[in-house]
């Protein structure tokens, strides 16, 4: 999968100063905020959630509110969790380089 | 009531809670199942933790009903089985399969009320796979739920009463808004003039979002057409079509959608019967104007039998709930009764109004490229699905899925059975009728592989 | 306004067997009329696992099955689409000793069948396939069976059938079939009048009406398969995999998906839909994460389950009626249909054109049944052989 990309797709307009949580994409640590669910704290600090399957596209969801199924994204121990209806929890370690046909 | 298990409503938006009300007014203890972490459906949708907006900041001029149904909610909960964060996957035989926090559970059934709600109605347009494309649905609970917009510079797109309330929140926001663009010629907005009749302060509130959207400088545009997202990786821009010339706006947002469609899915699996629905353009479940169903103990309420708006929600719940008590033998008023199925059919006559001023783009399918991924999930692009529907010459929905795989995916055909549907029926020359629907299979939504069996 | 309509073939039921058997007659030169109730290929042989195996048949079904070996690889010149077709090996696990010793029993049952079965301990099978996981007490290779999509290969045998002349009328359920003159008269759909010189019924879990208007019913019941598919997946199971005993079967195809199944589904109040069984569908589901730890994370997205024709001694009806020239019945596939298939479609069309076909069917006649209680008839399917 590609780098990571520093730039955040989601702008935080309230909340801004709840309690930081802390998470990690392949590795590298970011923080989230209280109250957050999975999708919002990637969004807040990356530009995608992960890669379509079949043509290795970017892709960060789409309904949020758990009906289009686009956001499901994998923790390294291999749970799977659907970005937008999982409230995000402190150390979730999320992965973006196993899933689908590579 | 003369049974022992109790009656059970999904979905708790203000269908669901009226329904619940209801039901405990008349001394039951329903069981509510609802996906949500907290009650209020989409429209209410509560954060996950109080961030400091007031009601007014969340839900605007529906503050009122918002907070008053949330307390009512929460003043039910002594009386009711509440179980949030709970997924309805399976109904079969009177029972209903869950999963909660990643364990199976089967509860009975006598009698049930399905208010399941509304998801974004979507078509497919180039580039409405990219990052930062998102329903208008989804730009709203952003912003209500978590208090985030879904980019900086935000293009909303596409026909409903959303389009115009969703900008202007994001604007309230402190978000940048590109443009309103809607996919609806300007003379549709005056279908408005015969919403008024039914619902004058839904009305007047509506225009008064574009009007104040103009008066902050924001771009409104009639009958656009888009004609792609810029950008490989996010949205960089989005180019459309506006009478004869292409123009190209800059934004690293779209948030777009043509209104709602029902979710049916549970109705179809309880065994309810269905009918081709002319106004909202898809199959709906059956119903009296009660909610009663085919199938004994099943009831409809809110929008998932037939797109009606948060306050004929409330209505329907209510109704649903009195036709379960009167047909379980206990007495219900029917002069209520009576003045709900009032209240009932003229808010489906604002809504054939409002479904005129915002209308669905019947061209769709004329103007899509065929390179245009037609199913997010299995990736499959509209001219994969028409090379399938010529090469075997199919006449039925079911079958274009199963050939074509439009539909297999994780969402099954949530995000895109709108738009095979139009393929199908442009292609072939068929009716939408005429073409059926696709058959509901179970888990509705997606399961861990691990579910396990759990406490009853 | 009736439409008349006359060839020398009427076919009655569009699943694979049929659309096989009017693609083989259209070639032998023969006007070939398919008639389906619903859509071709939308049944049992559209919807079931796609296991294309010939391991674990019983010594009466393998030369057919060995005449549908050499088919298969032909099928982009015979369907125009490979169907996903691929000679991916068939594995055969045995959990328990007494399990192997039926793999090492079957293996040497089959010696002369050709079909290179290579047997495995419990240890030399983790060795040799290392994603396996969980008890295992052996199991057997049959290398060259494989796997192919269900979905796309037999609605292709109907649309080649079609394309190469015959007549295909879909949504078209017959309802009378009489013997007519030389030949038979059929009413079909609304308005259809057919008549043919040589009627084929294969018409799946819908043939025994047939039989029995030509005074031969079979104690045909109906199962309905539990099928479960997972999202995409990173490729990792190489061949398709059963289990003896039948409980579980499973395959990952090529976009990723695995497809899994065991147990039996139910019928809905109109008995040509079903659906799986939830307790089924969980029991494949438990068992996949126990053979498959990396698994566990998965989401299973869809269950489906179709209608299949079982027959008590597991073995199909294909050949001439016993009461009527030129009636031939080929139904009743008990859940393995799928391989055999394009050659129980050549197998008819030999029998159609000369009488007589090179490929052993006598175990597979009508006439089996003829003194059987009709009181067997519809019986529900109790038994659980693998339907893959």
């Amino acid at each position: 999968m590609a780098a990571h990309h520093s730039r955040s797709q989601f702008q935080r307009h309230f909340r801004r100063d709840e309690a930081p949580i802390p998470f990690t994409i392949d590795g590298i640590a970011y923080s989230g905020r209280r109250g957050d669910t999975v999708l919002v704290a990637i969004m807040s600090v990356t530009d995608r959630l992960r890669q379509s399957e079949f043509t290795s596209e970017p892709r960060a969801g789409f309904c949020l509110i758990g009906a289009c199924q686009d956001c499901f994204v994998t923790l390294a121990c291999g749970m799977r969790v659907r970005a937008c209806t999982t409230p995000l929890e402190a150390q979730m370690a999320f992965i973006t380089r196993e899933s689908g046909n590579e | 009531m003369n049974d022992t298990s109790p009656a059970v409503v999904v979905g708790a938006g203000p269908a669901g809670i009226c329904a619940a009300k209801t039901l405990v007014a008349a001394g039951l203890r329903p069981i509510v199942i609802d996906e949500g972490l907290r009650a209020g459906g989409q429209i209410y949708r509560r954060p996950f933790l109080d961030d400091g907006r007031s009601a007014t900041d969340l839900y605007g001029s529906e503050a009122a009903k918002a907070t008053r149904l949330h307390r009512e909610f929460d003043a039910l909960l002594p009386s009711i089985d509440y179980r949030p964060q709970t997924l309805v996957w399976n109904i079969a035989d009177n029972q209903l399969h869950l999963m909660a926090n990643g364990d199976h559970q089967q509860i009975s059934f006598q009698n049930l009320i399905l208010s399941t709600g509304a998801t974004d109605r979507v078509l497919p347009f180039p580039g409405w796979t990219l990052p930062g494309v998102y329903t208008l649905g989804a730009a709203q609970t952003a912003l209500k739920a978590q208090g985030c917009t879904i980019g900086r510079k935000v293009v909303f797109l596409g026909s409903g009463p959303l389009l115009y309330l969703v900008a202007w929140q994001y604007l309230k926001a402190g978000a940048s808004v590109a443009a309103v663009l809607d996919t609806a010629p300007f003379t549709a907005k005056l279908n408005l003039l015969s919403a008024f009749r039914f619902d004058p302060r839904l009305v007047l509130i509506g225009m008064s979002y574009a009007a104040r959207l103009v008066r902050r400088g924001v771009k409104l545009r009639y009958n656009v057409r888009p004609t792609g997202v810029d950008g490989s990786q996010h949205v960089e821009g989005l180019s459309f079509k506006s009478g004869a010339k292409t123009h190209s706006i800059a934004c690293d947002a779209v948030a777009y959608g043509f209104a709602l469609r029902p979710e049916t899915q549970l109705a179809d699996l309880a065994g309810c019967s269905f009918r081709f629905d002319d106004r909202d353009r898809t199959w709906l479940p059956v119903t009296d104007e009660t909610g009663r169903t085919n199938r004994k103990g099943v009831y409809l309420a809110g929008d998932g039998s037939g797109i009606a708006g948060a306050d004929a929600a409330e209505i329907s719940g209510e109704l649903a709930a009195l036709a379960l008590i009167q047909d379980s033998g206990a007495v219900a008023d029917p002069g209520r009764m009576s003045v709900l199925a009032g209240a009932r059919r003229r808010k489906a006559k604002l809504r054939d109004a409002l479904e005129k001023a915002f209308p669905f783009p019947e061209n769709w399918f004329e103007q899509v490229p065929g390179e245009t991924k037609l199913c997010r999930c299995e990736e499959i692009t509209v001219s994969s699905v028409v090379d399938t529907l010529h090469g075997n010459d199919l006449r039925e929905l079911n079958r274009l899925k199963a050939l074509s795989r439009a539909g297999m995916g994780r969402c099954q055909g949530r995000m895109c059975s709108a738009a095979l549907a139009e393929v199908l029926s442009s292609t072939q020359k068929l009716t939408l009728t005429e073409i059926g629907r696709l058959r509901a299979q179970a888990p509705v939504k997606p399961l861990p592989l691990s579910l396990h069996e759990g406490g009853a | 306004m009736t439409r008349r309509l006359s060839a020398d073939v009427a076919v009655i039921g569009g699943g694979l067997v049929g659309s096989s058997a009017a693609l083989a007659l259209r070639r032998a030169g023969l006007s070939v009329i398919l008639i389906d109730k619903g859509f071709c290929g939308a049944q049992a042989s559209g919807v079931n696992y796609g296991g294309v195996r010939r391991q674990g048949r019983s010594a009466a079904q393998l030369p057919l099955s060995q005449r549908a070996h050499q088919i298969w690889p032909r099928l982009k010149e015979l369907i125009g689409i490979d169907g996903e077709y691929q000679r991916s090996g068939h594995l055969k696990l045995a959990r328990t000793p007494e399990d192997f010793a039926k793999l090492e029993h079957y293996a040497e049952t089959v010696k002369s069948f050709g079909l290179d079965l290579e047997l495995y301990t419990g240890a030399m099978a983790k060795a040799r396939f290392p994603w396996l996981s969980g008890n295992i007490a052996g199991a057997s290779l049959c290398p060259d069976d494989g796997q192919a999509n269900p979905r796309l290969v037999s609605p292709a045998f109907a649309k080649a059938a079609r394309d190469a002349g015959a007549i295909v009328l879909e949504q078209n359920a017959v309802h009378a079939a009489v013997r007519a003159n030389d030949g038979f008269a059929l009413q079909a759909g609304a308005d259809c009048e057919i008549t043919c010189r040589f009627l084929i019924n294969s018409a799946g879990a819908w043939a025994n009406k047939i039989a029995a208007d030509f005074a031969e019913p079979a104690p045909l019941s109906r199962i309905y398969p539990s099928m479960v598919v997972t999202e995409p997946l990173a490729p990792r199971l190489p061949v398709s995999l059963g289990e003896e005993g039948g409980g579980f079967y499973c395959r990952q195809v090529t976009r990723g998906n695995y497809i899994m199944g065991g147990g039996r589904g139910y019928a809905l109040a109109d008995p040509d839909f079903s659906r799986p069984s939830t307790t089924a569908a969980q029991s494949v589901m438990k068992r996949a994460t126990a053979l498959f730890p990396h698994l566990a994370g998965a989401h299973v997205i869809r269950f489906w389950s179709g209608t299949e024709g079982q027959l008590p001694d597991n073995n199909p009806v294909i050949g001439p009626s016993g009461t009527t020239p030129g009636l031939f019945h080929a139904f009743g596939f008990c859940g393995a249909g799928f391989q055999v298939a394009p050659a129980v479609g050549a197998v008819l069309c030999d029998l159609v054109t000369s009488g007589e076909t090179v490929t052993p069917i006598d175990a597979f006649s009508i006439e089996r049944f003829r003194n059987m209680s009709s009181q067997h008839n519809e019986k529900k399917g109790t038994h659980n052989e693998t339907v893959e």
